[in-house]
């Protein structure tokens, strides 16, 4: 019974997946294609279906309705034993009463592959922790635990790796490193991966796509800069990073943007970055790309001003400085000013002008909830 | 080192409830070394002979041996089955389940009498003939819902995602269940079937009721009783005690090395 | 119940239990069907054969199927004594059994939690009486208070008892017995219980002014409370049934015979198996409405 395994990744193929458990509807349709070779994040909040996507990916649940397809096969039907597919759990699951070796060469003589022990050997290489093959896995470490389950899945080469949240339980300079290596071994494989996360640092950082994913749906789907450039609802400019939203009705449109017009300002976004040219839009900015003056800049077609607004909070963050700042009828606008050394005015309770590049806007296709503004 | 009395009285007390619980133990143990007769009343005299010719006294090695036998049979029994319950429930879902919890609940609440005599009366009614047969039938009957409690406890601390990692790395059901499942449930299992022989070895009352002529070393014990219960009892009985405490004794040390081993970590 | 004692119980509440199916049918059947045919079904046929009448073409033993309510009447009345005396042995053994472990267990519990090894060693010493022969250490009772032994002795030239005056045989005697065969029952469901506590609760309540007394009270009396119920039925209930003690070849005499007792006379020994089977039937019963009132106060999932 033991298949072919490619040593290349295969690409994986979601249609109308629909699933529900009793009570709730963990999943309302999701559609989602993931090519071969792909390094592929499925960001969202916790809630939001993303750990139930991966577990009908590997089999561990059936869908309602919908279909899988990996590497063009069908595997709806299959069992997880029977699918090309291995798992890195978020909480490792390393059988406690096997040592280190024997659990990365669990799936290879569950398939009757020759050598088992040799070949956990050079897994267990690849993850630097062939010194530690006899322990028990309770006496290693969280990180070696997680290179662990990672040589033990890895070793099958599988057409697809899932992972979920695999980087959860460790420490920050221990993540980082370990975002660094599985890209790496990533690469280097060529094997598709399917990394499930809510920390969206994690998911720009390693990814080549991007799915956000909200109440059983995925929001959106790109590479993280486009992601993060141009979200197009309001979850994802909420979700990724932090936005800063206006809303108003579309007054005015130009050859290439539209405007609305907000407590007597007027706001404009590039059509080609805006969801919507009509009605009533929230057109939002990232805070980053706004700066202020305690003078009010001139006005320009391809700027956008707000204010005057008085400065009513100011967070220090070591690399940037936070500014929360009040506009009326507007509601508070949050800038971030990189700490260069000098710094524009930055005094509680000044009066300033919040500006930025009309280029830097994006139209939402959604509204915020009311009364939310920033 | 300043030690109140008020700290004291909960050691002292403790020490005071242990010495009334062993009390009879210390009693049977040392008059299993008397130098009796018929009976094992008084003391005459100290000596090993009960414990190095124990089988001479007529019946007592044959009861002792069909508590063995009776035990080890229904122990296996009970333990197969009552595992398998344990796992079903909690592990799926299912209807009934209330009932299901009550029926498992009532034999450990019956009076043994009620069960001893419920059974005898159906196997009258079977004309089934009472022997090693009934009793053994008996037993696992009672012990079938002292294992499931144990070894549902040992299930439901039992991580399941292990179970789906075996999944997700190529084990079929079957696999899975014997490569996994069972060698971590191991601990609660055994644990269950030494509760299950403890009880079948030590019941009197419903093996009274539904064995035939067969002695079980209760039985000898009990029908030795009116007259005087010799001292190869005694030994039998010091003996399985000296046996249990041993093999606790064994399993805790056991339990901590291996709890200390895994303590150093790397 | 009390045996969450001999395993550490740390349930992981992560687990979604599967749908039905074919494997728990297979899991489940065998063993309960097994109880199904016995024990179910014997206690039916109690039921019934509690209902039959003397067979009038036969001899003794011989009983035709009837439906002699008339049966009940009679063993009630013949035998209302040795009922009350079992409920009332059986009631002062339990709170004797209570008074005695609550405080052993809530040293182990409490007291000695910051020695694990000490608690275990302990806890063994508990169970150990369960490792000799139930019948061989009440002998031994029946020994150390014979009449020729040196405590009746002693009792008797100091006084305390006539000459004539002795302990075994004695209702006293019968309830030491039932006491001290019983108190594992009772500590380790205790045990399992003030082994949960979280001694922070102990903490506040001195934080918040109250005397030791008053924390144990109001704060560790209630939290205990699951521990002291289960305890307590797990000891009531085998108590009333017991016959061993009772009996006169053991730690009683014909005084102090219990409803175990006279069962187990009606049903071994002068085969009035109607009377016995009776008499086994409202035994149950009784039972039954005390495990009727605890399922209704805390549900089935706990009991086992």
């Amino acid at each position: 019974m033991a298949k072919e395994f490619i040593a290349r990744g295969a690409d994986l193929e979601l249609k109308k997946i629909r699933k529900e458990f009793p009570g709730f509807t963990a999943i309302e349709e999701l559609d989602l294609h993931v090519p071969a070779g792909e390094f592929f994040a499925l960001l969202g909040p916790s809630g939001c279906g993303k750990t139930t996507t991966l577990r009908l990916v590997a089999g561990l649940e059936t869908p309602t309705s919908g279909q899988i397809f990996i590497g063009g096969e069908d595997e709806t039907e299959t069992k997880p034993h029977e699918r090309p597919v291995n798992t890195v759990f978020q909480s490792y699951a390393l059988f406690p009463h096997m040592n280190v070796l024997e659990n990365v060469a669990f799936g290879l003589r569950q398939r009757k592959i020759d050598e088992p022990l040799v070949k956990a050997k050079e897994a267990l290489n690849l993850v630097q922790l062939a010194h530690l093959a006899d322990r028990k896995p309770q006496q290693l470490s969280g990180g070696q635990q997680q290179r662990v389950a990672l040589a033990r899945a890895l070793v099958n080469r599988p057409s697809l790796l899932l992972l979920d949240e695999p980087l959860g339980a460790l420490d920050l300079k221990l993540r980082r490193e370990m975002q660094i290596e599985l890209k790496a071994i990533q690469m280097e494989v060529g094997l598709t991966f399917l990394h499930v996360t809510h920390d969206q640092e994690e998911a720009m950082d390693m990814a080549d796509t991007v799915a956000v994913m909200n109440k059983g749906r995925i929001e959106q789907m790109g590479a993280p800069e486009a992601l993060y450039d141009r979200p197009k609802t309001v979850f994802v400019s909420k979700f990724l990073g932090q936005s800063n939203l206006l809303v108003g009705n579309v007054e005015s449109t130009s050859a290439n943007s539209v405007s609305i017009e907000v407590a007597g300002n007027k706001i404009s976004v590039p059509k080609t970055r805006a969801e919507k040219h009509t009605g009533k839009i929230a057109i939002g900015f990232r805070p980053e790309k706004a700066t202020f003056t305690n003078k009010k800049p001139t006005a320009s077609s391809s700027t956008n001003i707000i204010g005057p607004g008085e400065i009513i909070d100011i967070r220090f963050t070591g690399v940037s400085n936070q500014y929360l700042i009040e506009v009326p009828a507007l509601g508070n606008i949050t800038v971030f000013a990189q700490n260069v050394g000098k710094s524009p005015v930055t005094e509680l309770g000044e009066k300033v002008w919040v500006s930025w590049s009309v280029e830097h806007s994006f139209g939402l296709s959604d509204l915020p909830n009311t009364g939310e503004v920033a | 080192m300043k030690i109140s009395l008020g700290k004291l009285t909960f050691p002292l007390y403790a020490i005071l409830a242990f010495i009334y619980l062993l009390i009879p133990i210390a009693y049977t143990f040392a008059f299993s070394f008397n130098d009796s007769l018929k009976t094992n009343l008084i003391w005459r005299g100290f000596t090993f002979d009960k414990w190095t010719n124990v089988c001479q006294r007529e019946g007592v090695c044959e009861a002792f041996g069909n508590s063995v036998l009776i035990g080890v049979v229904s122990t296996i029994a009970a333990t197969a089955l009552g595992t398998a319950i344990a796992i079903a429930l909690v592990r799926y879902r299912f209807k009934f389940r209330r009932s299901i919890n009550l029926l498992l609940f009532l034999p450990m609440a019956t009076p043994e009498v009620v069960l001893g005599a419920g059974l005898a009366s159906q196997f009258f009614n079977l004309g089934v003939q009472k022997g090693i047969g009934t009793i053994i039938v008996a037993h696992v009957m009672f012990c079938l819902s002292f294992v499931v409690v144990t070894v549902k406890a040992r299930v439901a601390s039992l991580d399941p995602v292990l179970e789906e990692a075996g999944k997700d790395l190529y084990a079929n059901p079957r696999q899975v269940f014997w490569k996994i499942t069972f060698p971590l449930l191991l601990p609660g299992i055994a644990a269950a079937a030494l509760l299950s022989f403890a009880l079948s070895f030590d019941d009197f009352i419903i093996t009274n009721f539904n064995a035939g002529a067969d002695m079980t070393f209760p039985r000898y014990v009990y029908t030795a009783a009116a007259r005087g219960v010799p001292a190869e009892a005694n030994v039998i009985g010091s003996a399985v005690f000296l046996a249990a405490i041993l093999l606790v004794l064994a399993t805790q040390i056991n339990g901590e090395r291996k709890r200390r081993m895994l303590m150093k970590k790397h | 119940m009390a045996f969450a004692a001999f395993s550490s119980t740390k349930s992981n509440g992560s687990s979604k239990p599967k749908k039905t199916g074919k494997v728990v049918i297979a899991l489940l059947a065998p063993g309960l069907a097994y109880l199904g045919a016995f024990f179910l079904t014997p206690l039916i046929a109690l039921i019934m054969v509690s209902l039959q009448a003397q067979d009038p073409y036969g001899g003794i033993g011989d009983y035709i199927p009837a439906f002699e309510i008339n049966n009940y009447v009679l063993v009630i009345s013949e035998y209302f004594p040795h009922m009350m005396r079992s409920f009332g042995y059986a009631l002062i053994a339990t709170i004797l059994a209570l008074m005695i472990s609550y405080p052993l267990a809530y040293f182990i519990g409490v007291k000695a939690r910051p020695y694990p090894l000490l608690q275990k060693l302990m806890l063994t010493l508990v169970i150990a009486p369960f490792f000799i022969s139930f019948l061989l250490r009440t002998l031994a009772w029946k020994q150390i208070f014979s009449n020729e032994s040196w405590i009746v002795t002693t009792l008797q030239q100091t006084g305390l008892l006539e000459s004539d005056q002795y302990v075994v045989g004695t209702p006293f005697m019968v309830i030491f017995g039932l006491t001290y065969n019983f108190i594992p029952f009772m500590t380790l469901p205790l045990y399992t219980s003030l082994e949960r506590l979280d001694t922070r609760y102990l903490e506040a309540g001195s934080d918040l002014y109250a005397s030791p007394s008053k924390v144990f009270r109001k704060v560790t009396l209630p939290l205990s409370m699951p521990g002291i119920i289960s305890g307590t039925l797990l000891t009531f209930i085998p108590i009333a049934g017991d016959y061993i003690n009772a009996s006169g070849d053991f730690l009683g005499s014909s005084s102090t015979a219990m409803l175990g007792n006279v069962i187990e006379a009606n049903y071994l020994q002068i085969n009035d198996y109607p009377s016995a089977s009776a008499l086994s039937v409202l035994l149950m019963g009784a039972i039954l409405i005390l495990v009727a009132g605890y399922v209704k106060k805390s549900g089935t999932e706990d009991l086992l």
